[in-house]
């Protein structure tokens, strides 16, 4: 993974020191607190419901097992002994002091961690597949352009007061897109072209929040040493032209569907004409230093399969669930990804405590070269594992609370952090996962069932991204009570699309079963190898309607 | 009364800022809103008294023209500290319309955008009342590391190290 040069480490160590003094000057009455807040909210420190909230950047989700303990530490230290994994790969913190913040950002530092642009209307963290470098169907790994969009985008002094908050992802995968691309404000998919020339096609203005929109193609094809200067035009005409009079209105989505995608394509072009082939433009050599950085590990030769394992597999029926939802097929022999469940029942989905942390830093060390990484479905990833080491983990996995093997099926949740901590929430998200969970505990059933997202957000932000769920739950505000509006159809893969609302909301208690009913048509009406989405989009969601609202 | 630096110095401020609706005194320094410069630039320069031309955020560097070279100041107004047009404006001015004069930062701007704001190419700022200069200057360099270009760092990180 990335490994901080001088300069790198010399940069957190100034912002360390940096939002020190700004600390002691909002503590001593000399910056008020509107001007405080944007200062704070680019080093991700948000005042939430009962305390302050601090999110920590996890660069496109990699964290190694060093990272992984200082994360530990500093939950026991400064929190509640525990952490949030959240929807853009990065961690929170729900209970640290305002006053400790500056300590906590020194330990992080210490193991090239940070929490810079997590938070406020600059450009946020870079996200990517949580499977970069370890699956075949992926053109090139995208973590060293990751990087790259990283290292620009850090403390850009023309971009930190955008009209609203900027996220980038980059998918590098043919068939897929784990990174939810065309539902960020800039989607960068890595492809090559007729030529075979690697470039990307990118895609703007996608975005949830209140008005979710599937981004739009900008360039079909923006040749690889382009990168930087290619997002620099489309970030300034946004930075001009975007709305600034209603934050509702200020995201790049709404600019780009009020100029329309070709005016749009057209002034960031004219944009670009000027800057094409300038300094910015990435050098061989710089390519080439950040793929050193993510080279392959040490992979040993191994045979495909493993004698114990299909043993174990033939006899135990937990182990095979646990491979079939929870394994991801490598691209070298012998090597397998695993996926540690962060969506126990009865656990907040993405929680995880400092001594699960430990453990896992503890697992990756032994079994995957010493990182892991976070998946924007928030669960924790080994990418590397040894085939003939997965009895062995399994166990491990399984005291740890990691086995829980529903990776991909309807109680893998995506859920944001909802009324139980969020001041803006509408209503409560984590209550609701935890229902549904405890609704559909049939292990077998919810295989049965296959593939579907259902993903909950407390309000319209959409930091749950219940737009893109197969099934998406969204909290509402009725009259001051809370209730729950669900969606059908959503997708964040290749094939993005919005979910369609199924109609009036309903109160907490009738969610789980509103749940099944909709699960019964599906299982009633899908033909053979159908997924819950398939299905969704064949009938459209007037069965599902007439079942529900019976 | 609102303190200026110039050049990383505290200096006098000798301009006066006119709007549309003030006449223009015939001598003195002044600096006058985007449409009084476009119509009287001439006989504005014809003057006794340095000129400047002033930008609100929603005016364009575009919206200059040749003449602006002969501008003693360009200043862009930040209504609100958040409102961040004004980073891009004077990032083109510098590098699109290539001005070289000064470039100034005025209405509500906070010490602690000193820093990008002289990296995308203010060399003065009007601080608002009750900021005070002296801290200004403390602030002008939290960071010492630019990964990017921008005015005041034309070649990236990455490209000073390759050439180093
Ligand atoms: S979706 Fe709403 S409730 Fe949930 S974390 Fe985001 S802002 Fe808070």
């Amino acid at each position: 993974m990335y490994v901080y040069n001088d300069y790198d480490q010399q940069l957190v160590n100034d912002r360390v020191e940096q939002f020190r003094e700004q600390t002691q000057r909002y503590l001593a009455g000399e910056l008020e607190e509107s001007e405080f807040l944007p200062l704070r909210l680019q080093n991700g420190l948000y005042v939430q419901r009962h305390a302050p909230m601090l999110r920590i950047a996890i660069p496109y989700g990699m964290l190694s097992s060093l990272q992984l303990r200082k994360l530990a530490d500093i939950a026991d230290e400064y929190d509640r002994s525990y952490g949030h994994f959240s929807t853009r790969q990065n961690i929170q913190l729900n209970w640290p002091e305002l006053e400790r913040v500056p300590d906590i950002l020194a330990e992080l530092a210490t193991v090239q961690m940070h929490a810079i642009q997590t938070s406020g209307n600059c450009i946020r963290n870079t996200t990517t597949d949580q499977f970069a470098g370890v699956l075949a169907d992926e053109i090139v790994d995208p973590r060293p352009y990751c990087e790259l969009i990283r290292q620009w985008s850090t403390f850009h002094p023309e971009f930190a007061f955008l009209p609203r908050k900027f996220k980038i992802a980059v998918n590098s995968a043919e068939s897929t897109d784990r990174a939810a691309t065309r539902v960020h404000d800039i989607g960068v998919q890595i492809i090559r072209n007729n030529a075979g020339e690697l470039g990307y096609r990118i895609y703007a203005g996608g975005g949830l929040g209140r008005t979710p929109v599937i981004g739009q193609v900008v360039s079909e094809f923006v040749p690889e040493k382009h990168l930087l200067t290619y997002l620099e035009a489309i970030v300034r005409v946004y930075n001009q032209h975007g709305r600034r009079d209603n934050k509702f209105k200020a995201r790049i989505k709404i600019l780009v569907r009020a100029m329309g995608i070709e005016k749009f394509r057209e002034k960031v072009e004219a944009e670009w004409a000027h800057l094409k082939d300038n300094d910015s433009t990435l050098t061989g050599n710089e390519i080439k230093r950040m793929q050193a950085h993510f080279s392959e590990p040490d992979y040993a030769d191994l045979p495909a399969t493993d004698p114990a394992v299909e043993q174990l597999k033939a006899d135990s029926k937990g182990f095979r669930n646990w491979l079939e939802r929870n394994a991801t097929a490598h691209r070298v022999p012998g090597y397998t990804a695993i996926t540690l469940s962060l969506k126990k029942t009865g656990v907040a989905p993405g929680d995880i405590t400092s001594k699960q942390m430990r453990a896992a830093a503890d697992l990756a060390e032994r079994y995957s070269f010493g990182e892991t990484r976070v998946s924007h479905f928030q669960n924790l990833i080994l990418a590397d594992v040894r085939v003939s080491d997965l009895p062995a983990l399994w166990e491990e996995a399984k005291a740890n609370g990691f086995a829980t093997p529903n990776i991909g099926t309807l109680t893998d949740i995506i859920c944001c952090p909802g009324g139980d901590f969020c001041s803006l929430a509408n209503a409560k998200s984590i209550p609701i996962a935890e229902q549904i969970q405890r609704q559909f505990d049939d292990l077998d059933y919810v295989y049965d069932l296959g593939n579907l997202d259902l993903n909950i957000s407390g309000c319209m932000n959409a930091c749950g991204h219940h737009h893109v769920g197969n099934i998406g739950i969204l909290g509402v505000d009725k009259k001051g009570a809370e209730f729950y509006q669900i969606s059908l159809g959503g997708d964040s893969g290749l094939d993005a699309s919005l979910g369609k609302i199924l109609g009036p909301s309903f109160n907490a208690e009738e969610v789980p079963s509103v749940i099944e009913k909709i699960i019964n048509v599906y299982v009633k009406e899908r033909t053979e190898e159908e997924e819950f989405i398939d299905t969704v989009r064949r009938i459209g969601i007037q069965p599902f309607k007439e079942q529900v609202y019976a | 009364m609102p303190e200026l630096i110039v050049n990383r110095e505290v200096v006098a401020d000798t301009f006066s800022y006119l709007t549309v609706e003030d006449a223009v005194p015939a001598t003195g320094d002044v600096i006058v809103p985007l449409a009084v410069w476009q119509d009287q630039a001439d006989s504005l320069l014809a003057r006794g008294g340095r000129t400047g031309v002033w930008l609100a955020s929603d005016q364009l560097a575009e919206d200059l023209d040749e003449r602006v070279h002969q501008a003693d100041v360009v200043a862009i107004e930040f209504p609100k500290f958040v409102d961040g047009r004004g980073f891009s404006t004077a990032y083109l001015l510098r590098n699109r319309l290539n001005y070289q004069g000064e470039l100034r930062a005025i209405g509500d701007i906070l010490l602690d955008q000193l820093f990008y704001l002289q990296r995308v190419g203010f060399n003065a700022f009007l601080l608002p009342d009750g900021k005070p200069a002296a801290k200004g200057l403390e602030l002008l360099e939290p960071i010492s590391v630019r990964y990017q270009a921008s005015t005041d760092t034309p070649s990236p990180l990455f490209r000073q190290l390759e050439s180093a």
